[in-house]
C-alpha cells in the first residue's frame, strides 16, 4: 500500500510541469507549486470521472436515514480519538466534552447511530494530529497536495499518517476487505458533503488551484487555533 | 478525495445571508447585539419566504438593496478586495467593480440558501472598550451531529455606528481571499480585465444556479 503510494508520488513529480496561469503571483507558502498543480489536476480529473459520480449516486439512492446513521457511527468513533487529542493539547475541559459525547452517543445514542449529545449542547469539535502538532508549536511547512487525498501541508501530511495509524475505525474493523469498504464509505460520505458547496467553490476561485489552496490553508490555520488565529492585518493601500 | 474544506466553504452562504438581510434596525450600540438581531431575523426571513430558499436572485438583490446595504461598508469592502489598484481605477471602473463584486457575493450564496433549515445561531459576547473602532464579532451556527460553522464579522465604527466590512467563514476572510484572486487577474489584464472576469464569472454562476 505504502509502496504504491510512493510510486504514485514519483509519477506525479515526473508529470509535475503544469503551466502557471497568466499574471501568476507566487506564494511563499507554496514553493512546490508546479508539482502541486500537477497533482491537483490529476485529483480533479479522477474526481470528475469516478469519485463525484459515486458520491452523487450515494446521495440520490441511499436512504437518508441510512446516510445519517452511518455518519453518526463514524463520527462517534472519531470522537474517541478527538478526546485523546484534546488531552494532548492540554484542554481538559474540551476532553471532558468530547468524552461525554462518546459515552452518551454510545449508550443513549444506540451505539452511535444517533447523536443525542449534540442536542444536549455537547458541541462536536474538529481535531486531528496536524492540529495537535500545530498546538505544540510546529508550523505547517510548505503546502503539499497529496494524490487522492488532496490539499495538505508537510506537517499535516505527517499528521494524516498518524491519523491513519491511530484511527479507531481501523482498530474496530479487521484489516481486509471489510475495513476497506468502511474507508470507502467514509470517503464517499465526505465527498457527498462537498456536492452542495460546488457553486460556492466556483465563486471563490477565479484560479481554481490557488482558490482552493488559500481557502484550505486559512481553514487549517483557523482550526489549529480553535477558530481564533492571531489576526493577519489587511493592508489598506 | 477532496478535503472537507470545500464542504465548509459552502456554508459561507450563511455569513452573507446574515450580512444581507439586516432588518431595519440601527447599527448602533453593542456590535454583538447588532449581529445577533441580524442573524435571528435572517433565520426568520428564510423560514418565512420560500422564494428566497429557491434562490430567486432578483428578489435577493432587492432585499439587499433595501435592507442590507445601510449596514455594510460595501465601497470599503470592494476597495480592500481590489487592493492597491483601486485608486488607479476611474470612478466609472470603481462603479462597475462594486456592481459586479456585489453580484458575485449574491450569487455565491444564492445557490446554498436552501440548506438553512434546522440551524441555530450563537453569538459570542464581545467586550468593547469605548475607544475601539474596529472589532471582530464571532458567531457559530450549530448543526445537529456535526461541528458548528464558524462565522465572524469584521466591523468598523464610523460616526457612531458599526458597519460590516469583512466576513470570515470557517477561517477564510472573504475580502482577503478575493484580494489575492483579483491581484492575479489585474496583473495579467488590468482593471478592465478584472471587470470582465467578474462579469464572466457572474454569468457562469447565474447559469448554473438555474
Amino acid at each position: 500500500m505504502l509502496r504504491r503510494f510512493v510510486l504514485l508520488l514519483a509519477l506525479m513529480a515526473a508529470a509535475g510541469c503544469a503551466h502557471l496561469p497568466a499574471g501568476h503571483i507566487g506564494d511563499p507558502r507554496d514553493p512546490w507549486e508546479r508539482y502541486n498543480r500537477a497533482v491537483f489536476e490529476f485529483n480533479d480529473t479522477l474526481d470528475r470521472a469516478v469519485v463525484k459520480p459515486v458520491a452523487e449516486a450515494y446521495r440520490d439512492y441511499v436512504p437518508e436515514l441510512a446516510q445519517r446513521s452511518l455518519r453518526n457511527v463514524f463520527s462517534n468513533l472519531r470522537d474517541v480519538i478527538i478526546t485523546a487529542h484534546q488531552l494532548l493539547q492540554g484542554k481538559p475541559q474540551a476532553a471532558v466534552t468530547a468524552g461525554s459525547r462518546v459515552l452518551i452517543n454510545s449508550t443513549i445514542g444506540a451505539l452511535g447511530l444517533g447523536d443525542p449529545a449534540s442536542e444536549m449542547g455537547l458541541i462536536k469539535t474538529n481535531e486531528d494530529f496536524g492540529q495537535t502538532f500545530g498546538r505544540w508549536g510546529i508550523g505547517p511547512g510548505p503546502y503539499f497536495v497529496l494524490p487522492l487525498l488532496g490539499p495538505s501541508t508537510v506537517r499535516d501530511t505527517i499528521g494524516t499518517l498518524a491519523d491513519f495509524n491511530f484511527d479507531p475505525i481501523g482498530s474496530v474493523f479487521e484489516q481486509g476487505a471489510g475495513r476497506n469498504i468502511v474507508y470507502g464509505l467514509i470517503a464517499i460520505d465526505r465527498r457527498k458533503d462537498l456536492l452542495d458547496a460546488q457553486d460556492t467553490i466556483e465563486a471563490l476561485s477565479f484560479d481554481r488551484y490557488s482558490g482552493v489552496r488559500d481557502a484550505w490553508l486559512a481553514r487549517r490555520r483557523s482550526l489549529a487555533h480553535d477558530g481564533e488565529p492571531p489576526p493577519l492585518k489587511i493592508k489598506e493601500d | 478525495m477532496f478535503p472537507s474544506i470545500k464542504r465548509q466553504l459552502g456554508r459561507m452562504v450563511l455569513v452573507l445571508m446574515s450580512a444581507c438581510w439586516a432588518p431595519s434596525l440601527l447599527a448602533q450600540g453593542a456590535p454583538d447585539e447588532f449581529i445577533r438581531s441580524i442573524s435571528q431575523s435572517v433565520l426568520d426571513d428564510l423560514k418565512a419566504d420560500r422564494s428566497l430558499q429557491t434562490g430567486d436572485i432578483e428578489r435577493l438583490n432587492l432585499l439587499v438593496e433595501r435592507k442590507v446595504m445601510p449596514y455594510v461598508d460595501f465601497q470599503r469592502m470592494t476597495a480592500l478586495a481590489v487592493g492597491r489598484n483601486w485608486r488607479a481605477a476611474s470612478p466609472e471602473q470603481q462603479r462597475l467593480l462594486m456592481q459586479e463584486f456585489r453580484r458575485l457575493l449574491l450569487l455565491t450564496y444564492s445557490g446554498a440558501v436552501r440548506q438553512v433549515n434546522d440551524l441555530t445561531f450563537q453569538v459570542r459576547p464581545v467586550r468593547t472598550k469605548p475607544d475601539d473602532d474596529e472589532i471582530v464579532v464571532r458567531t457559530q451556527v450549530l448543526r445537529l451531529g456535526r461541528e458548528p460553522i464558524q462565522i465572524d464579522y469584521r466591523m468598523q465604527k464610523s460616526s457612531n455606528s458599526w458597519k460590516i466590512f469583512d466576513l470570515n467563514i470557517m477561517g477564510l476572510w472573504l475580502v482577503e481571499h478575493y484580494r489575492n484572486q483579483f491581484a492575479q487577474i489585474v496583473g495579467a489584464s488590468g482593471i478592465d480585465g478584472l471587470i470582465q472576469s467578474l462579469r464572466d464569472k457572474n454569468q457562469t454562476l447565474a447559469a448554473s444556479a438555474k
